[in-house]
């Protein structure tokens, strides 16, 4: 039995993902995103070595304009604004990813759950994902942060918590039409293990969702992190994009005129959220014929095929 | 009739769940709200005030189930407690004042985006290619991509501080008399325009390109080359009948998007100073007016939850599909 449906199986397993992966490498906007994105990394891992010591030690040379000794200029406290810029990236991105991997691992398990069990699993855990989806994101951050001891940790926490159900909603409606696949009803037959069918039959049918569904989590991440700190719920002693912004707001920064101190951190989290977009996008574009470029504007009327629209399945799904 | 009646009992799960999770997070979190609020007044707070605070946050020796019972029972009838902040005036009366401005702002933008954005989308996806489709989504992303709060930030200081075209702060002047004057009216509404402005900036890009992927969708549907080979106008098959199917999706995002004008503007409102609830909730949270905080949370939750409601009630008039399951 099992001979019989491994091979198609792994045909379903590769196909998609090299196309996925050929297609990424050609894509502009793809590469595009992916170039800033490692910039940015590297700057993050470099930025002992580009910047050693302590970038938020407070010195006497307070609210210098940009000048070749410091490119960005200095807070009103003497800090270099490039030194706390690069060192920021640490935070955010760390952050960012963390809250992007971990809420998309928690959607994918519930959301494969949901799909798998179906009945009553499916039902209750769907509820629990409309009900988190439903509360109101921000208020419910700043709820939580103000309860909870400020640090780090509470900061990954609490946007893992308000983070995690728009990931699960959409990975369980693109398990549950996989779900209902053959090849998954023959795994049932074969009497393979749940987790099994999950992860390794489900699961991999679904590569492009999953990449797409983290890329946007990591996107929350990053900027409400920011917001987060900005609005001061975060750890203000750590060096980050949001708590440079915290400063720069909580200095007067703006309002002595210091544009410098504002700018570069705000910029480094609109390049690095534009990047991710610019990747999703692609990701969107490769795995969706329909949202490919068309020569002729009017002709996409008559030479895209008339399929199911989307339509019906959000209006079910909601 | 009996989608709407589920829709309602999902709602009122979803309710109870805020409640409960308004009536937990205190008692289970480490560390003292109590202790930690009569250190920051110090000792400043009355004895009357402590009694009431004690028994809001749970820190009183009866068992946990009674409290809930009456937790519940202060909700359903809209005790919510009396500010601390802001004492004794209770923390109904502090929110009834703020949620007014709050949607005043919040509405103003949602309504300006959404119409704005999906005009665009339309536009978009009928001249697959042209210039607004081509030029306009990559701005509108980068846009989209920055932080909201830096936006605003920016932009009040361009407008506000070197520019001096919009007001700084508040919802209105200082010294003008609340009334339905054309001066204080006048006033508002310039007090009004910098912040729903932002808003609709960075928000204008997610409806734009939502309704657009949709109506490439329904472009490619028989009925559309049907309408065209019955030669009808142009401007009627895109609006009658591509545009008018491929809505759907965008009702729905109206509805979440209700959500996001109480509790979302919270960012906006800080930034410019905007007397809304988002404003209000931080402010709170500052000053540890644990009621307040609590209020706000429920009031935003149940404003949410309505506008959701009510979205669901106009989905049953607009899809016939929903009607017949």
């Amino acid at each position: 039995m099992t001979t019989l449906i491994e091979p198609t199986v792994e045909l379903r397993k590769t196909k998609p993902k090299q196309g996925l992966v050929h297609g990424l490498f050609t894509n502009t906007k793809a590469m595009v995103g992916a170039t800033i994105l490692l910039i940015f990394i590297a700057l993050a891992l470099l930025a002992p070595f580009l910047f050693p010591g302590d970038p938020s030690r407070i010195t006497d040379m307070a609210s210098l304009e940009p000048s070749p000794e410091h490119w960005l200029g200095t807070t009103a406290k003497g800090q270099d604004v490039l030194a706390l810029t690069v060192h920021g990236s640490r935070s955010s991105l760390l952050v960012g990813l963390t809250v992007g991997f971990a809420s998309t691992f928690v959607g994918i398990l519930v959301g494969l759950a949901s799909a798998y069990f179906g009945k009553f699993i499916d039902e209750s855990l769907s509820l629990i994902t409309n009900v988190f989806l439903l509360l109101p994101g921000l208020p419910l951050l700043v709820i939580l942060a103000a309860f909870l001891p400020p640090g780090l940790g509470t900061v990954i926490v609490v946007l893992i918590i308000t983070g995690w159900a728009g990931s699960a909603r959409v990975l369980r409606s693109q398990a549950l039409s996989i779900r209902s696949k053959d090849f998954v009803a023959a795994a049932v037959v074969s009497g393979e293990r749940a987790g099994r069918i999950m992860f390794r039959e489900i699961l991999p049918n679904m590569a492009s969702i999953v990449m797409g569904t983290l890329l946007g989590c990591v996107i929350y991440g990053i900027g409400a992190q920011a917001g987060l700190e900005f609005l001061g719920l975060g750890d203000t002693s750590t060096v980050s994009w949001g708590n440079n912004l915290f400063w720069a707001g909580n200095e007067g920064a703006l309002l002595t005129g210091s544009w410098w101190v504002f700018v570069p951190s705000g910029l480094c989290i609109a390049l690095v959220a534009f990047a991710l977009s610019l990747i999703n996008y692609a990701v969107d574009e490769v795995t969706n014929p329909r949202l490919r470029k068309i020569k002729a504007p009017k002709s996409a009327a008559v030479v895209v095929p008339a399929t199911a629209a989307t339509t019906p399945e959000r209006s079910v799904t909601k | 009739m009996r989608f709407i009646l589920r829709r309602l009992g999902f709602y009122l799960i979803a309710f109870w769940a805020s409640i409960t999770l308004n009536f937990l997070l205190p008692r289970f979190m480490p560390g003292d709200p109590v202790s930690r609020m009569f250190a920051r007044t110090q000792g400043k707070m009355q004895p009357e005030q402590l009694d009431a605070l004690r028994k809001l946050l749970g820190v009183d020796d009866r068992p946990i189930w009674e409290q809930y019972v009456d937790y519940l029972h202060n909700i359903v009838t809209g005790n919510m407690g009396i500010s601390i902040s802001r004492f004794p005036t209770p923390v109904t009366e502090v929110i009834a004042g703020q949620i007014g401005w709050t949607l005043l702002l919040g509405g103003t933008a949602l309504v300006i985006a959404a119409v704005l954005g999906n005009l665009l989308g339309i536009l978009a996806a009928w001249r697959r290619g042209g210039t607004i489709d081509s030029a306009l989504p990559p701005i509108l992303i980068f846009i989209g991509s920055f932080p909201y709060f830096w936006l605003a930030m920016g932009a009040l200081y361009l407008f506000g501080v070197i520019l001096g075209w919009a007001p700084l702060r508040h919802a209105f002047s200082d010294g003008l008399e609340p009334g339905f004057s054309w001066e204080f009216i006048s006033d508002v509404g310039a007090h009004l325009v910098l912040p729903a402005l932002t808003i609709v900036l960075v928000s204008v890009g997610g409806w734009m390109l939502g309704m657009r992927n949709t109506m490439i969708a329904t472009n490619s549907e028989d009925y559309i080359t049907m309408a065209e080979a019955k030669g009808l106008r142009p401007g009627r098959i895109m609006f009658r009948y591509a545009a008018r199917n491929a809505m759907l999706p965008s009702v729905t995002s109206f509805g979440m998007s209700l959500g996001f004008v109480v509790g979302g503007a919270m960012l906006t409102e800080v930034v410019f100073a905007y007397p809304g609830v988002g404003y209000q909730l931080l402010t709170a949270v500052q000053g540890l007016d644990y009621p307040l905080m609590q209020g706000l949370f429920l009031t935003i939750t149940a404003a949410v939850l309505i506008a959701n409601f009510l979205v669901d009630i106009l989905y049953v008039r607009l899809d016939p599909r929903v009607r017949s399951n």
